[in-house]
């Protein structure tokens, strides 16, 4: 069983991200979860979303989790909201920042210790999308880090689930996965 | 069918509320009226698309309440068309005036219940209150596990619902955001195979034939009220059990998914074990396993169908086990919860009566944890071993400060 958690602002597209990932995950044979809690949320509101994937069907329907990667979609929530909580010690984080790793640390002393690597999902979604979304860009990093799947694969699998955008988005969020892909460290 | 197929992949990744809509879909309902409400709205929105697209030929109706709601499908089902519509909570509150109409006037209209709190205080998530407040007022109610329970169910409440020895409105129950806003993989049918199980419509006693007036929703008093009250308990009680068995064998035929009226887990040689509705009988099938891992010989009895009351296959169900646990995702308010008293009652009379303690839990979404059940399975098995529930017989599970307990 490989557990994921977000942390997002509401409106910032992790949900859409949790369920085009499920969508991938699933298509490889494997069996997915994706969901969120958000209650009757503002956009802008702290939230969270989470992803399983496991060779068998999941049963579990537990909101409680102890996740494999924590993503982090909004450079603000590093400080705003416990990233770290019910984590384990193996946990790896994924964090949206323009700082390096190194001053993101610093800047916040419980990821002392942990498995942190960084990107600025938020300056690649600007640059590319035209947008603050920065969903398809932390999937991106998630592939190099985790090595799940290879990233032209991942990237042919998006153009279908993104499908019912016009192309020029389609075409940006590709070059999005890609730079972080490439950018995170 | 004048209308758009779609092309579905053998496995779609969808949540609860979104293999409803494509069941509704597929089901080529004539006709939703329908007002929105999370965390149901999504059904009645994905239907509303997929008419707007050219996928279905029906009308959806816009009204000013679920009271409206409600009314303009008893309005639809009684002039003869396929009427479906979804609500949660407060909506299906202001509904419930007109569901004694709909199963009064025996009209098979399938109402999509995503289960959520009813306030106050306000809330959003996920418990059993509003599916709770429906169990007297006639309908057929099928209780959904996972999104791919909410897909298939939908086909088996039209089936057994228009079926003419039936003719009884049937909800369909999943729960708010664990299962409508939870995507899972769904094993789809194809449009044709999916129509072609509930058939196209055959209408009875329906308005708009001309040529046999009827009429529907009249006033009784003391002469006959009564003896349409007890019909409709008798066709309850007697009719509709063997044609949900039958719809679930043709449906496992169909699709290879197999379901039961009451689906048991484990329960061969079980000890001791849970009986619950939801998402919960999924995590306590995950939990049971474990528990068997560590020598608890635990299982689990979901209930597919709440009304009518599986009151005979509940007993069969519990047949042989030590320790039962009723698990009530609604506050009782006052009583020992909904499925404490039912299963007492379907145990009182059999020879071998299982320790029997009830819980509430999970209200307003609460997390039902497996570490939870863990505790719970430990708490039966002590029981277990003593021949006597050590604990009071109504507790909380979840809730914080002071434990609660009663009776």
């Amino acid at each position: 069983m490989l557990e994921i958690r977000w942390h997002s602002r509401a409106g910032q597209g992790a949900v859409t991200g949790a369920k085009g990932l499920a969508d991938v995950v699933s298509t490889t044979g494997k069996h997915v979860q994706a969901f969120a809690f958000y209650g009757s949320a503002k956009r802008g509101a702290a939230m969270t979303a989470y992803n399983r994937v496991a060779d068998k069907i999941i049963m579990n329907h537990e909101k409680y989790m102890e996740p494999d990667f924590v993503f982090v979609i909004d450079p603000a929530l590093v400080y705003t909201s416990d990233v770290t909580i019910n984590a384990k010690e193996e946990t790896v984080y994924i964090i949206t920042t323009h700082m390096n790793t190194q001053e993101l640390i610093a800047s916040q002393p419980k990821l002392e210790g942990k498995k942190v690597y960084t990107v600025d999902c938020i300056k690649i979604a600007q640059e590319t999308i035209g947008r603050p979304i920065p969903n398809t860009p932390m999937l991106g990093a998630f592939m190099k880090i985790s090595k799940m799947y290879d990233i032209e694969f991942f990237k042919e699998s998006m153009v279908r689930i993104l499908g019912k955008l016009p192309q020029k988005i389609i075409d940006a969020n590709m070059i999005a996965i890609q730079r972080a892909y490439d950018e995170v460290k | 069918m004048a209308f758009d197929k779609m092309e579905l992949r053998d496995i779609e990744v969808w949540d609860g509320n979104f293999a409803a809509a494509q069941a509704l879909r597929q089901c080529q309902i004539d006709v939703v009226a329908a007002y929105p409400i999370t965390p149901s709205t999504p059904i009645v929105e994905g239907y509303a698309k997929f008419l707007a697209d050219g996928y279905v030929e029906g009308e959806f109706v816009m009204v000013e309440s679920e009271h409206a709601a409600m009314s303009g499908c008893i309005g639809a089902a009684a002039a003869g068309g396929r009427v479906a519509t979804a609500t949660s909570s407060q909506g299906f509150a202001l509904m419930v005036e007109t569901l004694y109409q709909a199963s009064g006037m025996r009209l098979p209209i399938v109402l999509n219940v995503v289960n959520r709190a009813l306030a106050a205080p306000l809330n959003v998530n996920g418990d059993h209150s509003d599916m709770y407040l429906g169990r007297d007022s006639g309908w057929i109610q099928l209780d959904a596990y996972c999104p791919q329970d909410a897909y298939d169910l939908n086909f088996i409440a039209f089936k057994v619902s228009e079926d003419h020895d039936v003719r009884l409105p049937c909800m369909v129950h999943q729960d708010g955001f664990m299962t409508s806003h939870t995507a899972q993989g769904v094993h789809t049918l194809a449009d044709d195979v999916a129509y072609s199980f509930i058939g196209d419509f055959k209408p009875m006693n329906d308005m708009l034939d001309f040529e046999h007036p009827v009429t529907h929703g009249v006033q009784t008093e003391e002469d006959w009220h009564f003896e349409h009250k007890a019909r409709q308990h008798n066709d309850l009680m007697t009719k509709v059990m063997p044609k949900i068995q039958a719809a679930f064998d043709e449906f496992e035929k169909l699709s290879g998914r197999k379901y039961n009226i009451v689906e048991s887990y484990n329960m061969d040689d079980a000890d001791v074990c849970v009986v619950c509705m939801g998402t919960s009988v999924e995590t306590a099938r995950e939990v049971a396993q474990e528990m068997r891992e560590k020598g608890i010989k635990a299982g689990v009895v979901g209930l597919r169908v709440i009304r009518p009351f599986p009151f005979f296959e509940i007993a069969e169900a519990l047949k042989g086990v030590k320790a039962v646990a009723a698990l009530d995702r609604s506050s009782p308010n006052g009583a020992p919860g909904m499925l404490f008293n039912e299963i007492a009652g379907c145990l009182y009379n059999t020879q071998e009566r299982a320790l029997l303690s009830g819980y509430v839990y999970g209200l307003g979404g609460r997390d039902l944890t497996k570490a939870h059940l863990v505790s719970l399975y430990k708490e039966l098995q002590a029981n277990v071993d003593a021949g006597k529930v050590l604990t009071p017989l109504q507790q909380f599970i979840g809730v914080r400060g002071p434990k609660l307990a009663f009776l």
